[in-house]
């Protein structure tokens, strides 16, 4: 991964999202647009379309509205690279796929079954130092801590220089430190590499000292500006402090 | 054939191997067995034991179409088995919940169809060694079908398995990175598809898939990484697989129920492994 000093520009347009699943409107006119090198936190009750819109600028779902990259430099749109940090994988203990396996699979195109290739290795575990998870590349994926598994996720979702970084939730079932730690390791991919990053999270504490910008969401935009507007709003308070 | 024949007489001095159908036999297991162990280790980690399941079943109804029809039985099998499978697949696609319910109505459906179309042609009986298999009845041409299959299916292990692994662990990351999800989850299921028809006749619907499952789930137990769970995998095939064959020629056991009883040894040999291993 390259580091960058922060250009600021680089733009992703989200424009009037709408999802529909039958007769139910999900989501309906999100806009939202995001800088590099700045993290935009999404808040919102259950069942608010958090994870509908991720889903949505994944392309996973089917949506009306479009999403841009624009590059202000060039004056032209380019192909949006997104790196994703899920919830959750499907991880058992003990299975056997290690760290390596995991991450040489997803990058290599030489079969991870047949041999373990020097080159890939070294390169897997120069970027796992980044988020120091250089220890763990011979671990089992099923044997890894909660905080563990959420380093070797974001190394898996930035290797490849991704545009745009996606987190969902990815703080559930990790302890007060990990979480910590995380929302530290999300503020050097920002400010070193210069990353634009969307962040599902119901740590406000932390939402208000790391965020740039906080959308609060409820099937559509309610608000959206910095933590203290956010925070400080009636439309905040409202949904989350009766 | 006949240098592949004579080769094995030079290398195996025993008296079984001077009959041509013990020949075949072994050809075809050792063809046979390492994609089982391979095939298997993503439907183990897929958990889509069930899935391979109700996709033997579903032979029946491809001989019972292709008796209908006048087609070979082997083409109508693979013909139906392919298309089973892509249903299948994405049936599991577009539900998130409950895919075990879906996949036991196909797979009933499968059965009833195939028996009653058979039943009522009145031909069921000429048909139900299918149930039990018969490895020793495998003809030249038909090992000739299964090299290729071999063949076929290495290479999409070889160019597609990092993107079936990765969808396995998990589908948006790999929808992230580019792979088109749903097409290379039909091409494993496909070749799931081909496999399990070419060897249905040999090892019979009912045991069909535990030979996909066992050696993959006894591999797990004490694999550390891909590497190992292939090698153990393809070992423990290959050792049931060919001891099988010997043990039904010498006690008089049919030979899938052999492979598979060796199979289910060595599954609770690595159970008890386990913790001694991984611990």
């Amino acid at each position: 991964m390259e580091k960058s000093s922060s250009c600021g520009f680089h733009c992703i347009k989200i424009k009037d999202i709408g999802v529909k699943l039958g007769k139910d409107e999900i989501l309906k006119n999100v806009s939202i647009h995001i800088h590099c090198g700045e993290l935009t936190v999404i808040i919102g009750r259950n069942g608010a379309g958090k994870s509908t819109l991720l889903k949505a600028i994944l392309g996973e779902i089917k949506h009306t509205g479009t999403i841009e990259f624009f590059d202000i430099k060039q004056e032209k749109y380019e192909n949006l690279k997104i790196g994703y940090v899920p919830q959750s994988i499907n991880v058992e203990k003990h299975m056997p796929t290690t760290v390596y396996d995991f991450v040489a699979a997803i990058i290599s195109n030489k079969p991870i079954w047949l041999k373990k290739y020097k080159d890939v290795y070294e390169k897997i575990k120069e970027h796992l130092k980044i988020f120091q998870a250089d220890s763990l590349i011979d671990k089992s994926i099923g044997d890894l801590s909660g905080g563990e598994l959420q380093r070797v996720l974001l190394s898996v979702a930035t290797i490849d220089n991704p545009n745009l970084l996606i987190l969902d939730e990815p703080v559930s079932g990790i302890d007060r430190n990990g979480i910590k730690e995380f929302f530290n390791l999300v503020d050097v991919l920002k400010k070193e590499y210069d990353m634009a990053i969307i962040l599902v999270s119901h740590d406000f504490n932390l939402v208000k000292k790391f965020a740039d910008k906080v959308v609060l969401l409820d099937k559509t935009i309610i608000k959206q500006g910095t933590p203290d507007e956010i925070f400080s709003s009636k439309e905040y308070k409202e949904r989350f402090e009766d | 054939m006949e240098v592949i024949y004579n080769i094995l007489e030079t290398l195996l001095p025993f008296d079984f191997i001077t009959y041509d159908f013990m020949k075949n036999a072994l050809i075809a297991i050792v063809l046979l067995s390492p994609l089982f162990a391979i095939l298997g280790t993503m439907i183990v980690n897929n958990k889509m034991a069930f899935f391979s399941d109700a996709l033997g079943h579903s032979a029946l109804t491809g001989i019972a179409i292709g008796m209908l029809f006048g087609i070979s039985n082997n083409i109508a099998m693979i013909v139906f088995a392919i298309i089973f499978s892509i249903l299948l697949n994405l049936v599991k696609h577009k539900t998130a919940y409950g895919a075990d319910t879906i996949i036991s109505v196909f797979s009933s459906i499968a059965i009833a169809l195939g028996l009653a179309i058979l039943a009522g042609v009145g031909n069921f009986n000429k048909y139900s060694s299918y149930l039990i298999g018969d490895i020793l009845g495998i003809s030249q041409e038909e090992i000739i079908y299964l090299a290729i299959a071999f063949v076929v299916i290495l290479l999409v292990w070889i160019f597609l398995f990092n993107k079936i692994h990765t969808i396995s662990i998990n589908t948006s990351i790999a929808k992230s990175k580019g792979i088109n999800v749903l097409l290379i989850d039909n091409i494993f299921v496909i070749s799931i598809a081909i496999i399990v028809m070419l060897s249905i006749k040999w090892i019979g619907i009912l045991l069909i898939n535990s030979l996909l499952i066992l050696p993959a789930a006894s591999s797990r137990n004490i694999a550390k990484n891909m590497r190992q769970y292939h090698l153990f995998a393809i070992i423990i095939s290959l050792v049931s697989g060919i001891a099988g064959i010997l043990i039904s020629y010498y006690i008089n056991v049919p030979t899938g129920p052999a492979i598979v009883i060796l199979s289910g040894v060595f599954y609770f040999i690595t159970f008890i492994l386990k913790d001694k291993v991984k611990g």
